[in-house]
């Protein structure tokens, strides 16, 4: 099988658009990644289209009604927050299957505010803070609380990750927010499920992202292979039996099953990886992550975070966009954007923030129930 | 709308003629226990294999947080907690009496699960209900 490639990448500006559809907001990023690569819609082969909100809503052939009707096949995916993962990877498979010669994936979300998670069954009473808490923030606390109870990680360590990323977000435009949080402004912010501050929790934004997918001929019959990022490895996951994961969902099991099974693939190891992008959909989560995708040893991510391993300019760095937490997160936009964030830095493009040297990066999402999408890149 | 309290969730037993308690449903190829009734089990995916078990009463907290924003009209701070009971099932409920402070709480220990009428809450046909909770094991 020949190698599939991105020839070209983008994301909008996340933020919100109310008074925008959900195709407009997703065909913004689509013409992005076309203008990218010099194409047009007339050139793809197929749309894999990445949404949640409106799963049953036909979003890819509405996009197409925005941006042009061509009749091409469009598979609608969703996957929780690994439905831009999977949209990718959808299309990637096309490619390496040798179906089609080039494709469009989009990940597209327009989300409201407010807490996510939690809803109650549809008889009986509301089980919300009466059998525990279904809301995000204190699954991922629950999380990361058992962390703290093997290692002796503490509220201040996970505090640290948001300053970190928000640090890291000052430097990229395309984030919702460029403001730096100084530790004791992270650790003081409203605490929603401890040790989860407001700060701490991923921002609910609306947004897009978008690649080009081409097989190796036509990359390079379309002269496009100096700007071309590889798809080393592209890994989908689910949860694989764990004793307690049918009450507290497990977002590590999937996490190094699919990392190992990447790495595999890539015939890479974690020492390999110059820069990451990883789900931090809290603050809890990204330290779980550091050890899961094997970026340091188990026990060693609180560490970790205090000498700046993870940081800009450290051993390898982690979610330099900014991350979900300051970047935002709109589902089933996050696993494209982390692929254009990843892309970019291999492309050398990256501005402020680029990440000196980087050649190999990996991306990494979870939707909770569970769903792990991850991918290593190379520049071709 | 009925006399007796119900039960807040399928796995909660209300015995007319004794004490409430949980059921777990445990699988007799592999040993893996889950709450609420199924067929095949989700660890060995065996086949009608299951069969019903009264769940311990204690247990130890295994990790918890604590909730201070929530949907609205539930009231807050609570302590969400995961509780490993004695028999290994893992189960998640309130963790109560005892403060919402990490300071105060500790992991591995001690709970006891206790059942009580379910915060009040009402379904729409007016039924109460009964939930289950845990708190410090003395
Ligand atoms: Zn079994």
């Amino acid at each position: 099988m020949s190698d599939a490639y991105v020839v070209g990448v983008d994301m909008i500006k996340f933020g919100r658009f109310p008074d925008q559809t959900v195709p407009q907001i997703g065909s913004q990023s689509a013409l992005l990644a076309l203008d990218d690569c010099g194409l047009t819609i007339q050139d793809m082969e197929a749309l894999y289209c990445g949404n949640l909100g409106q799963a049953s809503g036909m979003v890819g052939q509405r996009i197409l009604q925005e941006i042009g009707q061509t009749g091409i096949p469009v598979v609608n995916v969703s996957n929780a927050c690994a439905t831009g993962a999977t949209a990718f990877r959808e299309a990637w498979a096309s490619v390496k299957a040798g179906l089609y010669d080039i494709v469009l994936a989009v990940g597209v979300e327009q989300m409201g505010k407010g807490l996510l998670g939690g809803a109650g069954g549809a008889t009986g009473i509301p089980k919300e803070g009466l059998l525990g808490s279904g809301t995000m923030p204190a699954v991922f606390a629950e999380a990361g609380m058992e962390h703290s109870s093997k290692y002796g990680t503490t509220f201040e360590q996970f505090a640290k990750v948001s300053v970190k990323n928000h640090h890291h977000s000052t430097m990229n435009p395309k984030a919702m927010y460029q403001i730096e949080t100084p530790l004791d402004t992270v650790m003081n912010a409203e605490m929603i499920s401890y040790p989860n501050t407001k700060l701490m929790c991923s921002v609910n934004v609306d947004g897009s992202a978008a690649a080009v997918i081409a097989s190796e001929a036509k990359a390079k019959e379309l002269g496009l292979m100096n700007r071309a990022i590889k798809v080393r490895a592209s890994v989908l996951t689910s949860d694989p039996w764990q004793e307690r994961d049918l009450v507290m969902p497990d977002v590590n099991s999937c996490t190094r099953k699919a990392v190992a099974a990447a790495y595999e693939m890539a015939g890479l190891g974690p020492d390999d990886i110059d820069l990451v992008e990883l789900h931090d959909c809290f603050a809890t989560a990204e330290i779980l992550h550091y050890e899961n995708l094997g970026l340091c040893g188990d026990g060693e991510a609180g560490r970790m975070i205090d000498d700046g391993e993870v940081a800009l300019g450290g051993r390898v760095p982690v979610n330099v966009s900014g991350g979900l937490l300051s970047k935002g997160h709109p589902l089933g936009a996050t696993g494209i954007a982390n692929i254009y964030e990843v892309s970019t830095h291999l492309r050398g493009e990256a501005g402020e923030r680029q990440v000196q040297g980087a050649r190999i990066g990996l991306t990494h999402v979870i939707g909770l129930g569970s769903a792990c999408g991850i991918h290593i890149l190379e520049k071709a | 709308m009925s006399a007796q309290p119900l039960p807040a969730v399928s796995y909660l037993k209300l015995p007319e003629d004794g004490d409430p308690y949980l059921e777990g449903h445990k699988c007799g190829s592999c040993g893996a226990t889950f709450l609420g009734e199924r067929t095949v089990c989700s660890k060995c995916s065996a086949r009608d294999q299951m069969s019903a078990v009264t769940l311990p009463t204690t247990g130890n907290l295994y990790s918890y947080s604590i909730v201070h924003r929530s949907f609205p009209g539930i009231d807050v701070p609570y302590i969400s907690a995961i509780v490993d009971l004695d028999d290994g099932t893992a189960i998640k409920g309130n963790l109560i009496n005892i403060d919402p402070d990490p300071e105060k709480i500790e992991f591995g220990m001690p709970v006891e699960v206790v059942f009580d009428d379910a915060l009040g809450r009402k379904d729409r046909d007016g039924n109460s209900y009964i939930a289950y909770f845990f708190q410090p094991k003395v």
